[in-house]
């Protein structure tokens, strides 16, 4: 391995030392605070208001305490909008793009040539498209009348986008991010020492052998920060409203346009924070998932 | 066991067809953008019955069309310098030097972050630009940007810091190197794959925004691209199609551009760091 | 990675700067209050020289309402500082575009004026005036202007319900500007083709049904589009619901109370239920996210029969000249009637034609540093010579009487939306609560478009008013 890690390096090589570190930091986290935390925690404590954006409770804004959150949690419409929003995450961030991602980045690992910067190309420029501009394009695709997808199907007059809303968002999310996992993945596997994948193939593994006891040890903290950040960009992800306006009849009304509709569309500021507050601790949640399955893997690792 | 070339001429059949299905769903929904704005009167169906350029002429004489995709350089370049500068130190320094906790505290912040990129932090963000004198500031638009991408940035950053050698540190340090020599020679070419990266999503980010530039920006001369995209729609809604494909191409010049260049300048394929 | 209880330690530290921070926050941001509205002592004497004024709209050149903010940067500005000049004030005004949707320049707005500042005079729609007027962004034009505000001459000239656009609570809070009537349009090629007059007017429900049965033979075409879904928003509440409940005599609130869903809500859904469940209208274009967009589209293309709109689809959709949808033979192929009662009298007030009207204000910013300007230029915007010259002959109907005089004559539809449509329109209530009863209404609407009976639909939207504005303020009514 060519990864330093004896334990003859200290963990500050540089000499950096916590003072320089800290005036390093500095910049981060000032902005962090200011920008960040201080408008976060507003949001938060405007959760437990009944603030709006117009009308008597924006003059007059009371608190409410915890009352925002028991109406939320009693809504059914929120029951719904959340499964939908663990459906989209699921399917779409963590199966789609994370597995197509890695997938890419497997089979074009060695490629070189112009095959392989064409698919590059695509997958990161429907990364990079503006969200308004790929938002357009796949109205204009799954359109009932002209839409390219029901002329090439030969499915003249099939509503995609009503008939299948769910089906439709997750493709588009899938067809959306799946670069940043590419890129990602295409990173981490640089860090996988050619030499241990020729020795295991020397013994006779199969591919699967090889991504199991070689690659997968290799990017597991790639694959944490990989699911961590696309479940919380999918979680926010407001794109699929411009789409399908969380409809038909809130067939997909995922949480972020759910948050949307109440705080923007219906000015209920203060409810709006409130649901926000619940999706934070729901990823929170997703987050430590994640964390427990990758500290599994490594206890069995040792074991092995 | 079968013929093992056999084998590996169907397995490279099999990858080549699933590469090119891929490719089709990846550039399927690009053609409408390809069409569109070249269409005298564009519908949603990819084709250009009547070719023109006069999509392009109108939006020439538009007075905020093309200066939006420059105050949108100019946003996205300040966040993403401010995002990638200020990440990249905190995410080495988080790296280098133990802080107890780092890990909880950097996961909270990428989840409050998840708050204030939400509509629902509209008021506050709002309220605090105003308090600060940011309303109709670049600065302050930048800022509020820069605030939300930071945590994400050093998360994705500190992956690279975290796996760089650290003994060509120490060997440097040990030829008598200083700490920011060692940061800008040693550190920086390293993880400069992680940084570009950061760098275009921080750009895609600010470059789709619409919500924050249009309630923190008074002047219309300082409107982004995606602010005056959504000026071509009719009082009732109705989307002026020909003006939006064509500004739409317009609109996603710049990142593809920028894309081409980092991946020619800086190797989006990571093949810059360490050379074994 | 850290440990787990380093983690949560951390949490539990940051979670207690946040409610330490909270605490500040919640000092700061409650220190707005309003004061009363007692006419101001405003006038023209005392007023400073050298007035600045910032205008805005949600107009921009180039994207929406593109013509509009033309005449206001390049006419009404310099007209009206010439017209200060000749008063000897040197007013220095600027424009400021917006041009987004809706929803966008609202939240804007509000946000604008809950901060104290904002701009001088602004256009808002009508529909808001009772939540900003709640919320303190808005006052009693008296109140900034002083009594100079009602004795201004333009009154006159608007009519009672159009000034209602811009009243709240029996004040006035804003000059309405402009107003709009919803109308049944129809396509007299389809309708020839089907063997209906040309001269088209119905006057019942029934007839309406009837001539969807004929048009229904015709191969591709979809007889009726009468807006029903969430994706259109408030068009589904303002030309699809209201013109169907004030033709069976209903209203959604009457004299200070909200109304329960009795017998004409009822018969409203049930003209839903006829439409899309009897096979008259697209069921699956009301719930498309770009429904209205695509029915206009159909519309021009000669696939729909008969379309309620307002005359927004005349001018603006249309239109041959400039529209999103242009038909070049508008003038000849699309025919217009009277949105009927269901029967012969059975509307509001007995009518037996009805329509429902919303329109925008312009008004002015309580924060104001120099009201007198503010309002000199307010009642200038809407002097007769200005707005003849903002419409520039383009046919809109404005709020007053006498420029619709002159300017429509020359555009049939419109003199026919002002001369016989105005006068049985209604305009919706504004009470700060609208928007969402209005969302209420929209909902219900789409699930009888879906499938859903009409008694269940009434009886979820009743429950769901009562949760959204307290029982006490609901009563029965027809």
């Amino acid at each position: 391995m060519a990864r330093a890690t004896s334990p003859r390096v200290p963990e500050d090589p540089a000499g950096l030392g916590r003072a320089r570190a800290a005036g390093i930091a500095a910049p981060a986290l000032l902005v962090v605070a200011a920008f960040l935390v201080f408008p976060a925690l507003w949001t938060l404590y405007l959760g437990t208001t009944n603030y709006r954006l117009t009308g008597f409770a924006a003059r007059h804004p009371r608190s409410v305490g915890l009352q925002n959150y028991t109406n939320v949690i009693q809504d059914p419409e929120f029951h719904h909008s959340l499964w939908l929003t663990f459906e989209y995450v699921i399917v779409s961030a963590v199966i789609g793009q994370a597995v197509l991602g890695f997938t890419i980045a497997w089979l074009l690992r060695d490629a070189t040539g112009w095959f392989k910067r064409l698919i590059e190309a695509l997958v990161l420029l429907a990364w990079i498209l503006p969200s308004s501009v790929v938002a357009f394009l796949w109205v204009a695709m799954l359109d009932r009348d002209a839409g390219t997808l029901n002329a090439l199907l030969r499915t003249p007059g099939t509503a995609w986008a009503i008939e299948h809303p769910m089906a439709v968002i997750i493709v588009f999310n899938i067809w959306r991010g799946t670069a940043f996992s590419m890129l990602l993945y295409s990173a981490a596997l640089t860090g996988v020492p050619p030499s241990q994948l020729a020795t295991a193939r020397m013994f006779g593994a199969n591919s699967w052998q090889q991504l199991r006891d070689v690659v997968f040890p290799h990017i597991r903290g790639h694959i944490l920060t990989n699911l961590l950040l696309i479940s919380l960009w999918t979680f926010n992800d407001f794109t699929p409203y411009q789409i399908t306006a969380g409809g038909p009849n809130g067939k997909s009304e995922i949480l972020p346009v759910y948050i949307y509709q109440t705080a923007l569309f219906d000015g209920q500021m203060g409810l709006g924070a409130a649901i926000s507050l619940l999706m934070l601790v729901i990823n929170l949640v997703v987050a430590l998932v994640y964390l427990r399955l990758l500290r599994e893997r490594r206890q069995e690792r040792v074991a092995a | 066991m079968k013929d093992p070339t056999v084998r590996a001429a169907l397995a490279k059949i099999g990858r080549y067809t699933f590469l090119s299905v891929l490719l089709g769903f990846f550039a399927l929904p690009m053609l409408w953008l390809a069409s569109a704005p070249f269409n005298a009167h564009p519908t949603l169906d990819v084709s250009i019955s009547s070719f023109t350029l006069h999509n392009f002429s109108v939006l020439l004489k538009d007075p905020y069309a093309l200066p939006s995709l420059w105050n949108s350089l100019l946003l996205a370049g300040g966040t993403a310098l401010l995002t990638v500068g200020f990440a990249a130190a905190a995410a080495y320094a988080l790296s280098r030097v133990r802080v107890p906790g780092r890990d909880g505290i950097l996961y909270a912040l990428l989840l409050l972050s998840s708050i204030v990129t939400g509509t629902a932090a509209m008021v506050p963000l709002f309220q605090l630009a105003f308090k600060l004198h940011l309303i109709d500031s670049r600065v302050g638009v930048i800022l509020v940007f820069t605030g939300g991408l930071i945590p994400a940035a050093i998360f994705i950053l500190k992956d690279f810091t975290d796996n760089t050698p650290k003994s060509y540190e120490e060997s440097a340090r040990v030829f008598g190197a200083s700490p920011f020599q060692i940061m800008r020679h040693i550190v920086l070419p390293m993880i400069r794959p992680g940084l570009a990266t950061v760098t275009v999503w921080a750009v895609v980010n600010v470059w789709s925004s619409f919500l924050i530039p249009y309630i923190l920006v008074r002047n219309p001369d300082k409107y982004p691209a995606s602010v005056v995209l959504y000026t071509f729609y009719t009082e009732g809604g109705q989307p002026n199609l020909a003006l939006i494909s064509a500004f739409s191409l317009l609109y996603s010049i710049p990142v593809i551009v920028l894309y081409l260049f980092v991946s020619h300048r800086y190797g989006f394929r990571f093949h810059g760091g360490i050379k074994r | 990675m850290g440990a787990h209880s380093a983690q949560s330690r951390n949490l539990r530290t940051l979670m207690a700067i946040g409610a330490a921070a909270a605490v500040l926050v919640a000092g700061c941001s409650s220190s707005s209050s309003g004061s009363g509205s007692k006419p101001a002592n405003v006038n023209s004497a005392n007023q400073p020289k050298n007035p600045t004024l910032v205008i805005t709209a949600n107009d921009i050149a180039g994207g929406k309402n593109s013509n509009e903010a033309n005449w206001i940067q390049k006419t009404l500005i310099p007209d009206f500082v010439k017209s200060e000049a000749a008063k000897g004030i040197t007013a220095n005004v600027t424009f400021r575009p917006n041009g987004v949707d809706d929803t966008s320049y609202k939240s804007k707005l509000a946000l604008d004026l809950q901060s104290g500042t904002g701009d001088d005079v602004f256009a808002l729609d009508g529909i808001w005036v009772g939540e900003f007027a709640d919320a303190g962004y808005l006052k009693p034009l008296t109140a900034v202007a002083g009594s100079q505000a009602d004795s201004w001459d333009g009154w006159s000239q608007i009519s009672q319900s159009v000034q209602a656009l811009g009243e709240y609570q029996g004040q006035r809070y804003g000059v309405p500007n402009g107003t709009d009537a919803r109308v049944i349009f129809y396509n007299k090629k389809l309708f020839a083709q089907a063997g209906l007059p040309a001269d088209w007017q119905p006057t019942s429900w029934q007839d309406v049904y009837d001539a969807a049965a004929k048009l229904k033979a015709l191969p591709g075409v979809t007889p009726v589009q009468w807006d029903g879904g969430v994706p259109m928003g408030e068009a589904t509440t303002i030309q699809g619901f209201l013109p169907l409940l004030a033709g069976a005599g209903g209203s959604l609130w009457s004299s200070g109370k909200w109304i329960q869903a009795g017998a004409a809500f009822k018969a409203a859904l049930g003209f839903y239920q006829k439409i899309y469940g009897g096979g008259f209208g697209d069921p699956v274009l009301q719930e498309d996210a770009k429904g209205r967009d695509k029915s206009f589209t159909d519309f021009a293309a000669n696939k729909i029969g008969i379309y309620a709109e307002s005359d927004y689809m005349w001018r603006s959709v249309v239109n041959p000249k400039g529209g999103t949808a242009p038909m070049a033979d508008r003038d000849t192929a699309v025919g217009y009637a009277l949105i009927p009662s269901e029967t012969a009298g059975s509307g509001v007030k007995g009518q037996s034609f009805v329509s429902y009207s919303g329109g925008s204000d312009w008004s002015i910013n309580p924060k104001t540093k120099y009201p007198q300007a503010a309002w000199d230029f307010l009642a200038f915007l809407n002097s007769k010579a200005e707005t003849e010259s903002r419409i520039g002959g383009a046919a809109l109907i404005t709020a007053r009487t006498d420029v619709n005089q002159e300017v429509l004559a020359n555009d049939p539809m419109l003199k026919f939306a002002t001369e016989k449509v105005l006068p049985v329109t209604n305009f919706r209530p504004s009470q700060a609560a609208y928007n969402d009863v209005s969302n209420l209404v929209q909902k219900a609407v789409a699930d009888v478009v879906g499938g859903k009976s009409p008694a269940d639909a009434a009886a979820a939207y009743e429950k769901a008013l009562e949760a959204l504005v307290g029982a006490s303020d609901v009563a029965p009514g027809p």
